[in-house]
């Protein structure tokens, strides 16, 4: 995006070393690592800590991922008694769900990738919070705990929208439930001091030059994503302290029997709920931004659009939330709103989808790994997307609201939307990361296989949903049986394909062969590439000069 | 309409072709239609391998039919290009072919251009999809209503025009199901409607929130405790039209269908009378409605504004 030179000066007057004062003094050589314990447990490095937040959500997607096969071998024909009983299934599809998005997507491209591009984008020593981001971390593994505890007493079955007065304490009144709201909390907490830090980094340690128009659409997309964290998260935090203080503590603040409103909840659970979708679809934005531009070898067509689409994409996230309530008794004209509303926000992702074709437009394209991941993405997020614009007419929602044909949806946006772009921001970002490349071959497989496997699983449910079967069914009337098969299958393949990540990691981190700085080439032009491979532990000790 | 269908079937059986033919052996995916073909009128329920909406029985889901078409046309239209753009442009633009990739970055009018035609598509979606939310929304005037009342994990129909007859409908297990049993979908007691009758239904819960969804009728509204929800359903023809709850609602949700059976006028009456006698003779032990069906009455939400 923007050309650079390296300052001329030594680097002793580097801001932002406060907190590690041990570096100072090496300038050329700012590798002195502290000792296991002092670096991976009370870590303050943003790169030590995104590589905990990545290899986290490994963990937090294998165990979701696991739980998937277990639903999709229940579901691959009628009358398995694989999951027992109802509340088991329902706990299992509650904690798949929950696992997920803030286990496994938010973790991955939110702490993961953008603690360790974000300050080596904008050309800063570090994050502006370094204490601050080790407690983000370390809020997650405990909140995991906790969801794992909720996920082996069975005891939350509430669907993970959280919906009253199935998750009170009269339907669900087992521990396990409070477990899982506590887990959020952590979460919660976590992803809300992350995002502080992320806005106080990026609007306050850009290296000189580097104006907020200049600055890569990575570090835009994580800026937008951190604002949306900052305003949602602390209304789902509200929600659910009441929900806590509903089952333990005698409030009814979502209990009919003593004036309280269960729509009350789905109206603060969506609030949230709905700006949480960007939040995890944005940073996939700007990472497939950042490959389709480096393989084109070509500047991202219509930056600013790009930058203004994800802005709109953010506010009008937050006016649109009662479309996951159409049936839920609100008032056909405030249905109406909501539906024209979210019909809107088809507009800035059209500029988008666009921009990164016109982008590849005219380029001179590789098809690497990680252009492969983008350009899939570009086509499967374009097909969850318009069937988004379906979803979003109410009178339609009536035959579709709660279908597989939402499952079908969400999962095209997330699991083929978010998840394609975190794999394309491992291939890209591997070699930089860890100093080893990736091998082309297998990762080639790795994408194919996942294609067709999750294409196979997903797409089929769209029949399934028109046809009418509701989602978070252990089991099904006849007629569904032939998709569902075919949707096992797919849910198989790719479950393989999961197998074949974990192989190529083995062969990158087993790999002898030493990551050039930028072995993109000339594609590749953010302050990333300016560094070795993998950066020193300390890196821009010297301001780059960003014109 | 037909075309958008065969392009959305064609696309898929590219996708599953590999699959498609050992899928296409399982057990048991004929088997629930050939039992429902015995049943009289109608039989309004989903069938394997289906890939659309169910066939619609009245004007409501024709109408969400007609709208879902015309939005399918334009989806899969728009998918299409930006798929075939792709390919072009991977093509054509491959470092090979193009080893000097330009460098141009804007074009405003291009743009402006898929900012504003994205717009446009939008309006023509826009106009019959405000249309037919109002269309759905109320019946001015219906021809007689049901309160249906969600329970764990059954439905409570009762009549309120009908001297309060209250009917229960619970899921038959398949070890007790009569001959024409229909998996997950059967119920001992069926919900009565008149055919060609326009039906004001009230939804209501006892204990969690749950949802009346019955396809083929276009209809489907949570249940919800302490509120009441109005929505209206007219069946053409005589038949049974299948649901299922689809708000999850604990361990058996998968297990409380929804049955509809509309009949003849003359019929629906003498069924009305017949109930309602039995009922006297042998009172069902006062349907615990529970507190909150019955604190939430008919007022709240619901006809009342």
């Amino acid at each position: 995006m923007a050309t650079t030179t390296h300052d001329d000066a030594h680097g002793h007057d580097a801001p932002g070393g406060g907190a590690h004062g041990y570096a100072h003094g090496h300038d050329d050589h700012h590798d002195h690592k502290p000792g296991f314990v002092a670096r991976w447990l009370f870590s303050t490095n943003h790169k030590d800590i995104g590589t905990l937040y990545l290899c986290f959500a490994v963990v937090g997607g294998l165990v979701g991922g696991v739980l998937s096969m277990i639903m999709r071998a229940q579901l691959q024909s009628p009358h398995n008694t694989i999951v027992e009983s109802g509340q088991e299934w329902n706990t299992i599809v509650t904690t798949h769900g929950l696992l997920m998005i803030f286990f496994s997507v938010m973790p991955a491209l939110i702490g993961g990738f953008g603690n360790w591009f974000i300050p080596l984008m904008i050309g800063a020593p570090d994050m502006a919070f370094p204490r601050l981001n080790n407690i983000s971390f370390w809020l997650l593994p405990p909140a995991f705990v906790l969801i794992c505890i909720g996920l082996f007493m069975g005891e939350s079955g509430s669907g993970w929208t959280l919906y009253p007065p199935l998750s009170n304490a009269t339907y669900e009144s087992g521990m396990g439930m409070d477990c899982t709201l506590f887990a959020l909390h952590l979460a919660g907490a976590s992803s809300i001091l992350g995002a502080m830090n992320f806005i106080t980094t990026i609007f306050n340690m850009r290296a000189p030059g580097m104006t907020l128009h200049k600055m890569p659409l990575f570090v835009w997309s994580e800026l937008v994503t951190a604002w949306l964290l900052v305003l949602a998260v602390p209304v789902l935090a509200g929600a659910i302290t009441m929900l806590i203080c509903d089952r333990n503590f005698g409030t009814a603040f979502f209990d009919p029997t003593q004036g309280g409103d269960p729509v009350l909840f789905q109206h603060l659970f969506w609030f949230f709920g709905h700006p949480e979708v960007y939040i995890m679809i944005l940073p996939g934005f700007g990472i497939i931004s950042h490959v389709i531009s480096t393989f084109s070898k070509k500047p991202i067509f219509g930056y600013l659009g790009m930058v203004y689409a994800m802005v709109a994409i953010g506010v009008v996230g937050f006016v649109v939330w009662a479309h996951h309530m159409y049936l839920s008794g609100i008032d056909v004209d405030t249905r109406a709103y909501f539906m024209a509303a979210t019909m809107v926000i088809a507009v800035p992702t059209g500029i988008k989808i666009f921009s990164w074709i016109a982008t590849m437009w005219g380029g001179s394209i590789e098809l690497t790994t990680p252009m492969l991941w983008a350009i899939g993405f570009l086509f499967l997020f374009t097909l969850g997307g318009v069937t988004g614009v379906v979803c979003a007419n109410a009178g339609i929602d009536y035959s579709i609201h709660n279908t597989y044909y939402i499952v079908a949806h969400f999962h095209y946006v997330l699991s083929l939307g978010a998840v394609f772009s975190i794999f394309a921001g491992i291939y890209y970002w591997i070699g930089k990361m860890s100093g080893r490349q990736y091998p082309e071959f297998w990762g080639k497989v790795h994408f194919w296989v996942t294609f067709v496997g999750v294409n196979l699983t997903f797409f089929p449910q769209h029949f399934l949903g028109l046809s009418g079967m509701p989602r978070r069914y252990p089991d099904y009337p006849d007629a569904f049986a032939g998709w569902n098969a075919v949707s096992s299958f797919g849910a198989y393949l790719s479950g393989l394909a999961m197998l074949v990540f974990l192989y190529v990691c083995f062969k990158t981190f087993t790999s002898k062969e030493q990551c050039a700085d930028n072995p993109w080439g000339e594609g590749a032009t953010t302050l990333e590439w300016t560094q070795t491979s993998p950066p020193a532990f300390h890196s821009h000790l010297e301001l780059p000069r960003v014109r | 309409m037909q075309l958008a269908k065969r392009l959305f079937a064609a696309l898929t059986v590219f996708m599953v072709a590999p699959l498609l033919a050992v899928s296409l052996v399982l057990p048991g995916a004929g088997t629930a239609f050939a039992q429902a073909g015995a049943a009289p009128g109608i039989v309004a329920m989903p069938k394997p391998w289906e890939m659309g909406m169910q066939p619609a029985q009245n004007i409501l889901k024709q109408r969400i039919i007609d709208l879902h078409d015309l939005v399918l046309v334009i989806i899969t239209v728009i998918t299409i290009f930006v798929g075939v753009l792709l390919l072009y442009v991977i093509y054509r633009f491959s470092a090979h072919r193009n080893p000097v990739p330009s460098q141009t970055s804007h074009h405003t009018g291009l743009e402006i251009a898929w900012t504003v035609i994205p717009v446009l598509i939008l309006v023509v979606m826009a106009i019959p999809s405000f249309r037919l939310i109002y269309f759905l929304d109320r019946t001015p005037a219906p021809d007689m209503t049901i309160k249906v009342t969600a329970h764990q994990w059954y439905w409570q129909y009762t009549y309120p025009d009908h001297g309060d007859l209250d009917i229960e409908s619970r899921y038959v297990r398949e070890d007790e199901g009569k001959p024409g049993h229909i998996r997950l979908l059967s119920v001992d007691n069926q919900m009565v409607i008149p055919a060609g009758k326009k039906v004001r239904i009230l939804t209501a819960s006892a204990d969690v929130i749950h949802s009346f969804f019955i396809p083929s009728l276009g209809i489907q509204r949570y249940a919800i405790p302490g509120r009441t929800i109005e929505l209206w359903v007219t069946a053409d023809k005589p038949g049974v039209y299948y649901g299922q709850c689809n708000q999850i609602c604990g361990t058996d949700h998968s297990r409380m269908p929804i049955s509809v059976r509309a009949m003849s006028e003359p019929d629906f009456k003498a069924w009305a009378a017949k109930e309602k006698k039995s009922a006297s003779v042998a009172p069902s032990g006062g349907t615990a409605t529970g507190i909150l069906a019955v604190a939430s009455g008919f007022t709240p939400q619901g006809i009342q504004r």
